[in-house]
């Protein structure tokens, strides 16, 4: 089904080598931005589309490829994703952590650890940490060539001032080596431990603002913080209710108008593989499945959906 | 979650099904043909081409049917199939005292070499809704037109203010300009990278910040020298030729403006000038770009920013692509429950070190 229209990985041979080249200074640079002539890519900015330029700049035919978006590998998004390179680089696709060559993230890193070997590319949105204390481009990349990050501290200091804590949950800034400070993508907190000291390649990739940045394997990154106030990872306080996984991130689930809810794995192949081996949660039995519990959301019940 | 999550690839699918069922419309009327579109909604058309960077007017036409009239949509279509073109050659520059002119004004001067030509304007139409039209009456009567030869070459109004002085000299250069849509955008940029993103900016965005300045933020003064449309050669250098080769025609739309300047630091008093130029017939857009041109320059022209948005060449260029921007303004219509989720547990954790502060102290 790949479509002959359009080279391998949709890309022209001479943009992807543009792009290595930006993946290679990033990685010979960790959490230095480096700017690079993104393209239009045939979905929108802010679908992704820095992530889907280095992931087809990294592809080759024998990669098995996972997407993931929110923890999920079928969010409408994910979907989405997946389909074009299956369309436009016909390589193999695999919803396995542990099969992936490349994993494309959007918003979180898997829970099963990466190994040597592995790419993560993640989806950045706005790729400069200091953008929302200040504005000009101009300015920020000369506070990063001066080092010069005493707005940050002041800004984290003034959350401990106001609320007692660090109040940023999500795209949680760290210093990586030593040197720059570098937005890891809006992941939750919960994931910023796993950016360190992982095996794996990270690459992010922001299309619309035109920058790659890198991680390579085995990068220190260390969260922002204050000796008397360390960096706290958190999550819901609950198990699974479906795989009983008591360390995974979860996602908060409505299930009625009572204020009833169920807390679930974010990351569906963690919560399958562990379902699969036999855990479950409160509401993980045998006969309820995420599947047929989604569908008693939609009004689609077991007997209907056969009957389809 | 699951309700978002589950059955997504079903779903896309009937999503796609459904949008080409409505981009259809009634079955039984007929369908509307790439030529319809091209011939009569041609200014839509230019708008297309000029800011997806692409001067093919059946293609454009083909987004705008494809998009159902959402012409951003159309010019992210046009954008991104430009961006899979090879690059075979850049064309000599396209000389515009040569056009071929349909309409060539000039607000100051009552009669200039080459005459005041008016050409298809709405200028002086009265806005009253045509129902002959809803009635798909008569065809347009036949143009009385004087079979006047035009010149061969309509000189620009500045090059006569250019003769006394009384305007910037600007010099020709031979400095191959960047390309923005090959090269990262960098800052501070040149005047030709700013007009290359000004001619393929939002025609909203651009004409919102002219008019900016003409209420007093980056307030420039300025006069519409020279506004011309027509269509200009397009040459490219052969090589093995040795020689330039004409490939075709395209239309454009340039606008002048001469803008009063009292002079500064550095500047003795003379005119100034603004700049733009786009493809097809735009003249809102080209007016509207040679304003805000004009008001970017302040810094080589020694002026004070005064902290107008139109001055502001990082703020204009980061907002003036509509493709971006409207990318990253509907993009959070994605789902975001894993940050949500994170916000949640800070704000229900906050909450609960609030009200047990509260508790304490009653």
């Amino acid at each position: 089904m790949t479509d002959q229209a359009y080279n391998f990985a949709y890309l022209d041979e001479q943009t992807k080598r543009m792009i290595r080249r930006a993946i290679l200074k990033g990685i010979a640079v960790p959490g230095y931005q480096v700017p690079f002539a993104s393209r239009e890519m045939p979905m929108p900015y802010g679908w992704g589309t820095g992530g889907v330029q280095v992931t087809a700049a990294c592809l080759v035919p024998e990669d098995w490829l996972k997407v993931i978006d929110q923890g999920a590998d079928d969010t409408t998004n994910a979907v989405s994703i997946r389909r074009f390179f299956q369309r436009t680089a016909g390589v193999a696709v695999t919803e396995a952590t542990a099969e992936a060559t490349i994993i494309q993230t959007r918003h979180r890193i898997p829970e099963t650890p990466l190994t040597e070997g592995q790419i993560l590319v993640y989806q950045v949105p706005i790729p400069e940490p200091l953008r929302f204390l200040e504005p000009r481009e101009t300015e920020t990349r000369k506070m990063h060539e001066l080092e010069e990050y005493g707005l940050m501290h002041v800004k984290l200091y003034e959350d401990i001032a106001r609320h007692g804590q660090i109040a940023t949950s999500y795209a949680y800034p760290v210093k990586v080596e030593g040197r720059y400070v570098m937005d890891p993508s809006p992941i939750p907190k919960f994931d910023n431990p796993k950016l360190s000291d992982n095996p794996a390649i990270q690459l992010f990739g922001a299309g619309r603002e035109q920058r790659i940045y890198a991680l390579p394997p085995w990068t220190e990154a260390v969260s922002l913080d204050f000796d008397d106030h360390p960096f706290e990872t958190s999550k819901a306080p609950h198990n699974c209710d479906l795989c009983g996984a008591k360390d995974s991130y979860l996602d908060e689930v409505i299930t009625d108008d009572q204020g009833g809810r169920m807390f679930v794995c974010s990351d569906t192949d963690f919560c399958g593989g562990r379902r699969a081996a036999g855990h479950a949660g409160r509401l993980g039995g045998d006969q309820k499945s995420s599947k047929t519990f989604a569908n008693s959301f939609e009004g689609i019940w077991p007997g209907a959906e056969v009957a389809r | 979650m699951y309700v978002a999550v589950k059955g997504g690839e079903r779903a896309i699918d009937n999503a796609h099904q459904w949008l080409a069922e409505e981009r259809r419309g009634d079955p039984t009327v007929p369908e509307l043909t790439i030529p319809q579109i091209r011939e009569q909604m041609a200014l839509a058309v230019n708008r297309v081409m000029a800011e997806g960077s692409l001067y093919d007017p059946d293609l454009a036409a083909l987004a705008i049917k494809q998009a159902r009239g959402d012409l951003i949509e159309a010019v992210f279509l046009i954008r991104a199939y430009r961006t899979t073109l090879p690059r075979l050659a850049g064309s000599r520059p396209v000389d515009t005292g040569a056009m071929a002119v349909d309409r060539r004004i000039s607000a100051t001067f009552k009669d200039l070499p080459g005459g005041q030509v008016l050409g298809p304007t709405f200028d002086y139409t009265h806005r009253l809704l045509d129902f002959t039209l809803m009635a798909e009456g008569e065809a347009p009567q036949q143009r009385n037109l004087p079979d006047a030869t035009p010149a061969d070459r309509i000189p620009h109004v500045t090059s006569f203010l250019n003769r006394d002085g009384l305007i910037e000299p600007v010099d020709p250069s031979d400095i191959a300009p960047p390309d923005l849509t090959r090269e990262p955008m960098e800052l501070p940029a040149n005047r030709p990278l700013r007009l290359q993103a000004l001619a393929r900016g939002d025609e909203g965005f651009v004409l919102s910040m002219a008019y900016s300045t003409q209420r007093g933020y980056g307030r420039t003064h300025a006069f519409v020298g020279e506004l011309r449309i027509g269509t200009v050669a397009v040459e490219v250098d052969i090589p093995e030729l040795g020689f330039a080769v004409e490939i075709g025609e395209i239309e454009l739309t340039e606008c002048e403006t001469v803008n009063q300047f009292k002079g500064s630091r550095t500047e003795p008093p003379q005119f100034t000038r603004g700049y733009g130029l786009v493809m097809g017939q735009s003249e809102r857009k080209a007016i509207a770009m040679s304003l805000v041109d004009r008001a970017l320059r302040w810094q080589e022209l020694g002026e004070d920013f005064t902290g107008a948005p139109a001055q502001d060449e990082e703020f204009v260029l980061m907002h003036c692509d509509n493709i971006q921007a409207t990318g990253f303004l509907e993009h959070i219509k994605l789902p975001h429950y894993v940050d949500f989720q994170a916000e949640l547990e800070l704000v229900r954790k906050l909450r609960a070190e609030a009200m047990a502060l509260q508790e304490a102290a009653e």
